[in-house]
């Protein structure tokens, strides 16, 4: 079972929003173990002129990979969705993500392409808020064929 | 964006400060539960064994969270980062107890020449490196 080729620059709809506040910002940054102050305290945020406290790097990866997990069940796709294992991630950052932000993703099958028995398929994920892109995401994904 | 570092200050092979993290199955469930990612193999050690692997792995995301902790600290202001990359080779595998330990280090690499630094990260445990090609992009001041 190998995925469709023709969904290669397949856009999805846009994905809910999240609305991002101090409390998601926060268990984020506690979770991964960054101790930041910048994450947790305003007055910190804003003596690197930031208006808000803003969230880690990785952060967008919580509504980046909810979109795309979505579109892993695409049936068009035909993606064994029991056998992938993300192998690389990319994000390339417009400005920081900031309480207060609506994050919104859309996702598109960039590219599939086989190696050996798997499937490499990579999702552009470009989530923004409130029209404006805020960073946008790049998932490499194995589809592990069979042996 | 306001880092802490001068482009002026640094040159290329500088290292950076190194760390030391811990991952511990308590660590995996809270990451689990603030990304959204609940897949078993994180979590459950008969089905992590089920599907192969040693014992319960860490979210590769976790990994990636934790490794630029040592650019966000060297700058102090995370924000300074505009790119972040990597490509996950080798999982870490976290038994039950203690947790296990992960080296994360990271080098500057290259100054860019629109002025922006590229730092190359590495990550090991036990002995062997568990992200490739991991890079920053970092605008310092």
């Amino acid at each position: 079972m190998s995925m469709n080729r023709e969904m290669i620059g397949h856009q999805y709809p846009a994905s809910d929003s999240l609305l991002v506040t101090e409390a998601v910002i926060r268990d984020f940054a506690l979770a991964i173990g960054d101790d930041n102050p910048i994450y947790v305290d305003q007055t910190v945020a804003q003596s690197f002129g930031h208006a808000t406290v803003c969230a880690p790097p990785t952060f967008p990866i919580v509504v980046t990979m909810a979109a795309m997990e979505k579109s892993f069940h695409d049936p068009a796709l035909n993606m064994d969705f029991t056998r992938v294992v993300h192998s690389d991630q990319r994000f390339e950052y417009v400005r920081p993500i900031a309480v207060g932000d609506e994050l919104v993703v859309t996702t598109v099958v960039e590219d599939i392409k086989a190696l050996g028995n798997n499937d490499i398929a990579t999702f552009r994920t470009e989530v923004s808020s409130l029209g404006e892109l805020v960073v946008t995401g790049w998932s490499k994904l194995v589809v592990r064929g069979d042996e | 964006m306001a880092a802490r570092i001068a482009l002026a200050d640094v040159t290329v092979g500088n290292e950076l400060p190194s760390l030391s993290m811990t991952f511990t199955r308590e660590d995996l469930v809270a990451y689990a539960h603030a990304s959204g990612d609940m897949n078993p193999i994180h979590r459950e050690e008969e089905f992590a064994k089920s599907v192969g692997l040693p014992d319960v792995i860490a979210h590769g995301m976790l990994t990636m969270g934790r490794a630029i902790k040592v650019v966000t600290d060297w700058v102090a202001d995370p924000t300074a980062v505009i790119d972040y990359t990597v490509r996950m080779t080798r999982p870490v595998v976290v038994p039950a107890g203690a947790g296990v330990v992960v080296e994360f280090g990271g080098k500057v690499a290259a100054i860019n020449d629109d002025g922006t630094v590229r730092v190359d990260l590495s990550a090991t445990f036990d002995g062997q490196t568990v992200l490739g090609q991991a890079r920053a992009t970092v605008r310092l001041a």
